[in-house]
């Protein structure tokens, strides 16, 4: 099936939004609330409800029969959630109220066992690496492979995986950045299909995919390829609000999804706000009916931006002519990733000049490049105001072009198991003395947050010398339980 | 029945003028556009709700943002103009010989339309072969400048619309990227009075006086825009207006005002208490 038929195959109705729905009824009603929460429409909290707004509060209610329970959905939820299964064509979809970290947690929860094996890339996300420590899952990390001229991490080869399968063959799963926070997209089909064959499930971690269900002009998304589980931010660039996501699972996992939904509740809250859930349904109905003319005029926006930033000097906003066909497979072009190292200027600087003079966020700054972000919320003023900024920063402080800073890829040593290291007794030292010895914790830029450092990994010249020069060129770094990020916790 | 327009300074302040008859009122691409025919102040151009003109006293403004600056340049040949749809500064600029090309950046053509069909003597400079009309986004146009312009005119709407990205730093910096040496910007620079306005003027002096040398704000009363003091700013790598001013070399030019002259010039640069500490400091009237 192409890409095009696939998504013109929804079944269901997608104008319901019966959650939606329910609300609006509930509002209507006028309820008295002798439940939680206290605040009781807002009555009791005057600043939050000024703050926030009459209409907001009042929808801020606990389950009830007519508003269903995320724990045990059976009625306007369940109906929810199927509608947005449909909507992304997946077999079956859970609304996740603790953030893609909970839905990622769950995917490898629900299917590794402590001591199983897990394939995947070493640019995943910390709630990856925390997961191997809930789970007592073994990581078996493939290099994620580099663009040295760029300096950033890309997908996984596949022959890499395809080596990894065959050295690890009682591996469980696989799972995959789709796209990474570069928006660079690993062959996903071709993953899928290796892991298959070898019995293994794929696990996709779409934080930062939403939009690809929406667009034929955009990289294929994890249930189309045929991927078993995937944690999908909705809220990144989808438009619900902060914290709201989905976990999708494919027809492969149906039997299955029932322990599934069981993981998904030993940790998540038994109190889901309202306020997201129902972000999630009207985000879910606004993409299904016009999501495809909406990312359209987003990725006109970003190859316009691309454009024009390519013209000013010192900097190289690069998309889809760096796909390779292998590890830079496939390119989002939504996202806006620009490279900043010919001016002499790292990314975390371009980042804090961007806010600091400009008011002008972005998503973060790494070494050598900086990415912006576009959704659906963009408009052609806030466009040109990036690109003007980025000429007069070019003016104001370019010089010459640094040689580029340490992006070898740094081999992981896994002295020991995350869980095991984790939970080690420990003592705390200063960086410099930790030479040679486990981590307990991760370190990390936030963002992107891809752990430098992960528990059970060996602390080597390599890590140390990467987080000195992040720290020069003013990268926030955190993970640590010392939040000067002076200090690292090792094993004893 | 009495129809009055209301323009809201704040929640709680507006100004307000009898109606005679709407004669015009449209949505562009960029804004809401409305020509009133008002008994005290004549036709009244609004856009957004916030009046730009009025017949009666929109020779403040226009003389105010043109003329400062041309008795202080000694030989402007090439101005670029943003915004300024209505042709009024337009109209003061081609009093001026020496001016040999005037680029003229609006975002908006239906407000030459309006303003060339219901204000003729505002829009009375469209047809000057001097004018080099360009329909643009005036950020977008900046950032493509080096070293062309001796003059720079930002005759924009509100920072809270349209305007708004002529009113940020990238702006700013790309325009002075645009100056020859000895080049000049002029600014509408909103007003000191009301909180937001007031807020307005001292982000948008903090911005430019960190990218030009010289960043001076003078002032002008138009009865027509809230409260009444507007102010306008001054920006330069080498030129002063007080130090280079040349009221001798601007008297020969021999052009008929009604609100700027020679000894105005130079008081329109005397601030009150209020706003120098408004400008500097960022404090509020009321704090």
């Amino acid at each position: 099936m192409n890409k095009k038929d696939a998504f013109d195959s929804k079944k269901l109705d997608q104008n319901k939004a019966p959650l939606l729905q329910a609300l609006t009824e509930y509002r209507k009603m006028r309820m008295v609330s002798f439940d939680v929460p206290g605040h009781k429409q807002g009555r009791g909290n005057e600043e939050l409800t000024h703050f926030l707004g009459k209409d907001c509060l009042s929808v801020d209610v606990n389950s009830m029969k007519m508003l269903d329970n995320l724990i045990h959905p059976t009625s306007v939820i369940l109906e929810a959630e199927q509608l947005a299964a449909d909507a992304f064509g997946a077999d079956k979809c859970f609304f996740m109220v603790n953030g893609t970290t909970s839905a990622v947690q769950a995917m490898i929860m629900s299917t590794c066992l402590p001591g199983d094996k897990i394939i995947m890339p070493r640019n995943v996300h910390r709630s990856a690496v925390n997961a191997l420590v809930l789970t007592r899952a073994l990581p078996v990390y493939v290099n994620p492979s580099l663009d040295l001229e760029l300096g950033i991490p890309l997908g996984m080869r596949v022959a890499d995986v395809r080596q990894a399968i065959e050295e690890n063959p009682d591996a469980k799963a696989v799972l995959l950045n789709n796209p990474t926070y570069y928006g660079v997209c690993p062959h996903i089909r071709e993953i899928v299909q290796l892991a298959h064959e070898a019995g293994m499930r794929v696990l996709a971690d779409e934080a930062h995919g939403t939009h690809f269900y929406f667009s034929d002009d955009l990289p294929v998304s994890a249930m189309e390829a045929g991927a078993d589980m995937a944690a999908v931010s909705l809220h990144k660039t989808g438009g619900s609000l902060t914290q709201s996501s989905l976990l999708l699972l494919g027809p492969k996992m149906r039997e299955e999804a029932g322990y599934v939904h069981q993981i998904i509740n030993l940790t998540q809250t038994t109190s889901a706000s309202y306020l997201l859930l129902s972000s999630l349904d009207i985000t879910r109905r606004n993409l299904a009916l016009r999501g495809k003319e909406t990312y359209r005029r987003v990725i006109d926006y970003a190859d316009y931006a691309r454009c024009e930033i390519n013209e000013l000097e010192g900097y190289y906003a690069f998309g889809r002519e760096r796909c390779d066909g292998d590890a830079f497979y496939a390119f989002d072009s939504c996202k806006l990733p620009v490279h900043t190292r010919a001016m002499g200027l790292s990314g975390f600087e371009v980042y804090d000049i961007l806010r600091d003079d400009y008011n002008i966020q972005v998503e973060f700054g790494d070494m050598g490049n900086f990415l912006a972000i576009l959704s659906v919320g963009d408009r052609p003023v806030a466009i040109e105001r990036l690109i003007a900024a980025l000429g007069d920063i070019n003016t104001r402080f370019a010089s010459l072009p640094e040689g580029m800073l340490v992006n070898e890829y740094i081999e992981p040593i896994l002295a020991m198991a995350p869980t095991e290291a984790f939970y080690a007794d420990y003592v705390r030292l200063p960086l410099e003395e930790c030479k040679g010895r486990i981590s307990t914790e991760s370190i990390m830029c936030y963002p992107p947050g891809i752990p430098i450092l992960a528990p059970g990994e060996l602390v080597t010249d390599e890590v140390l010398s990467y987080i000195r020069q992040a720290k020069e060129h003013g990268s926030q770094m955190t993970g640590t339980e010392d939040p000067t990020v002076e200090q690292l916790c090792v094993v004893k | 029945m009495e129809l009055w327009f209301e323009e809201h300074n704040t929640d709680d302040a507006y100004f307000a003028l009898r109606v005679k008859k709407q004669l015009f009122s449209q949505k562009s691409d960029f804004q809401q556009i409305d020509i009133y025919d008002t008994y005290e102040f004549g036709l009244v151009l609004v856009m957004d709700g916030a009046i730009m003109l009025t017949e009666k006293d929109e020779f403040i403004y226009h003389e105010m943002i043109v003329h400062v600056a041309m008795a202080v340049h000694p030989d402007v040949k090439k101005v670029l103009l943003i915004g300024g749809g209505d042709g009024g500064a337009l109209r003061e600029l081609c009093l001026y010989p020496g001016i040999e090309q005037i680029d003229m950046v609006e975002i908006d053509p239906l407000v030459i339309d309006v303003s060339r069909k219901y204000l003729p003597k505002v829009a009375s400079a469209f047809s000057d072969p001097r004018l080099n009309l360009i329909f643009a986004d005036g950020l977008r146009y900046v950032r493509h400048l080096k070293g062309s312009y001796d003059l720079m005119i930002i005759d924009s709407t509100d920072p809270f619309g349209p305007g708004e990205s002529l009113f940020t730093r990238e702006f700013y910096g790309n325009c002075s990227k645009g100056l020859r040496e000895g080049g000049i910007l002029i600014n509408q620079h909103e007003s000191p009075y009301y909180k937001n306005d007031a807020q307005e003027a001292h982000s948008i002096f903090k911005k430019t006086n960190q990218i030009f040398s010289t960043a001076k704000v003078y002032q002008a009363h138009i009865p027509t825009y809230p409260s009444g003091h507007w102010l306008f700013g001054f920006m330069s790598d080498s030129l002063d207006p007080i130090a280079d001013h040349d009221p001798a070399r601007w008297e020969r030019f021999n052009i008929k005002t009604r609100y700027y002259n020679s000894d105005l010039h130079k008081g329109a640069f005397l601030l009150p208490t209020y706003v120098r500490e408004l400008l500097a400091e960022g404090r509020l009237i009321d704090e």
